[in-house]
């Protein structure tokens, strides 16, 4: 969209404000994770851990994906649970 | 992304090297990996550089990144979710480095077993060597098919290039079996009217010391200080200007076809021949 934009706009369009933006955000990012650089793993396993508690899961069926916005991150966590889980968990209960 | 069943073409790992750093190894890599995904090529772009990632930052992808080449290595995550399709190219992936181990992190068994599930699921894998001649270049080149050597018109870049060469033929699993990587010269920051001065060594010079064949010419050009600013490679932010040409040209010859060499002359804009401004 931008990028449209900025081409409609011209050629000659100043692209130094954006890359400066991207390496704000990009560094503060970096920084604030550093000295834990796992976190991102860590906090799949122990969202797929939690889960597995009660769910039967293919852990290849767990997809975490981030995506770092100016002030906030998203972490999204994609899971496939399989059909009937729900029945499984009527019955343990 | 998986191939089509008894599909019988032979995956091509390609590694994208220099020694010399700051040549344009990654912006190559992700010029290249553009312009063959353009043309429905399946393409995955692997970034060995681990501790300084920037393809990732070349190809606009910074904010996507989860996993990485050392967590697939070591079993964290699996090929697919460290894989990180392009917004644009449906048929372009990276996988990008780790920035917070360092290279003793690789293991020639893991990047062997990326390399060959990469090979199930891609026509093309780009490694973007770091620069050096240590562990990261190494097994940047380790299972190559194929390397192109980044150079610039310049002194040491060119007897840097000369040893990467050396290497290719020592230290790939290639050249262990008897077999040759088969090397192509790309050679990017040319400026035709310093080298017809005399300022500048020209392409014959280069092609004579190295003894290997060309792939093509990238003119010094502003806009590939563009692309990366934007985070979109070349090939893609601006595929009409003479750096994405040549970078297409050098696609095409790389999957075969024979396309004359041209010289590349850029035309300066008028202030800057005036002020005698040298681009970017």
């Amino acid at each position: 969209m931008s990028m449209n934009i900025l081409r409609f706009l011209g050629r000659r369009k100043a692209t130094a404000p954006l890359a400066r933006e991207r390496l704000q955000i990009l560094l503060a990012h970096e920084r604030s994770l550093r000295g834990q650089p796992e976190l991102l793993s860590i906090l799949r396993e122990e969202i797929l851990a939690v889960i597995s508690r009660h769910v039967d899961l293919d852990p290849d069926k767990v997809i975490v994906r981030m995506d770092r916005g100016k002030s906030v991150s998203t972490l999204e966590v994609d899971i496939e649970l399989p059909n009937g889980f729900d029945k499984t968990i009527a019955a343990a209960g | 992304m998986e191939r089509g069943e008894g599909e019988a073409e032979m995956a091509k790992v390609v590694v994208v090297t220099s020694g010399k750093g700051g040549v344009g190894k990654t912006t190559t890599t992700a010029a290249l990996g553009a312009a063959l995904a353009q043309r429905g090529e399946r393409v995955v772009v692997v970034d060995f550089d681990v501790g300084l990632r920037n393809l990732d930052l070349i190809m606009g992808a910074e904010r996507r990144v989860v996993f990485d080449l050392i967590n697939v290595i070591q079993g964290v995550a699996k090929l697919s979710q460290a894989l990180i399709r392009d917004k644009r190219l449906e048929n372009l992936w990276l996988l990008p480095a780790s920035q917070t181990r360092d290279k003793d992190a690789l293991t020639e068994a893991g990047v062997e077993r990326v390399i060959a599930d990469l090979r199930t699921k891609f026509d093309w894998i780009l490694c973007d060597s770091p620069a050096g001649i240590e562990r990261g270049a190494t097994l940047a080149m380790r299972y190559a098919d194929e390397a192109i050597i980044v150079t610039n018109p310049e002194v040491s870049s060119v007897r840097d290039s000369d040893r990467i060469i050396g290497m290719l033929d020592s230290k790939t699993v290639k050249a262990e079996s008897g077999e040759r990587v088969t090397k192509h010269v790309l050679i990017t920051r040319y400026d035709a009217g310093r080298a017809a001065r005399g300022e500048m060594l020209s392409i014959d010079d280069i092609l004579e010391i190295l003894a290997t064949p060309l792939l093509g010419i990238i003119p010094e050009s502003q806009d590939v200080l563009r692309a990366s600013n934007v985070g979109s490679p070349v090939t893609l932010n601006n595929a009409a200007s003479v750096a994405a040409r040549a970078y297409a040209d050098a696609a095409r010859r790389l999957c075969g076809e024979t396309i004359a060499m041209m010289v590349p002359a850029e035309r300066k804009r008028f202030m800057d021949r005036l002020l005698g401004r040298r681009a970017a």
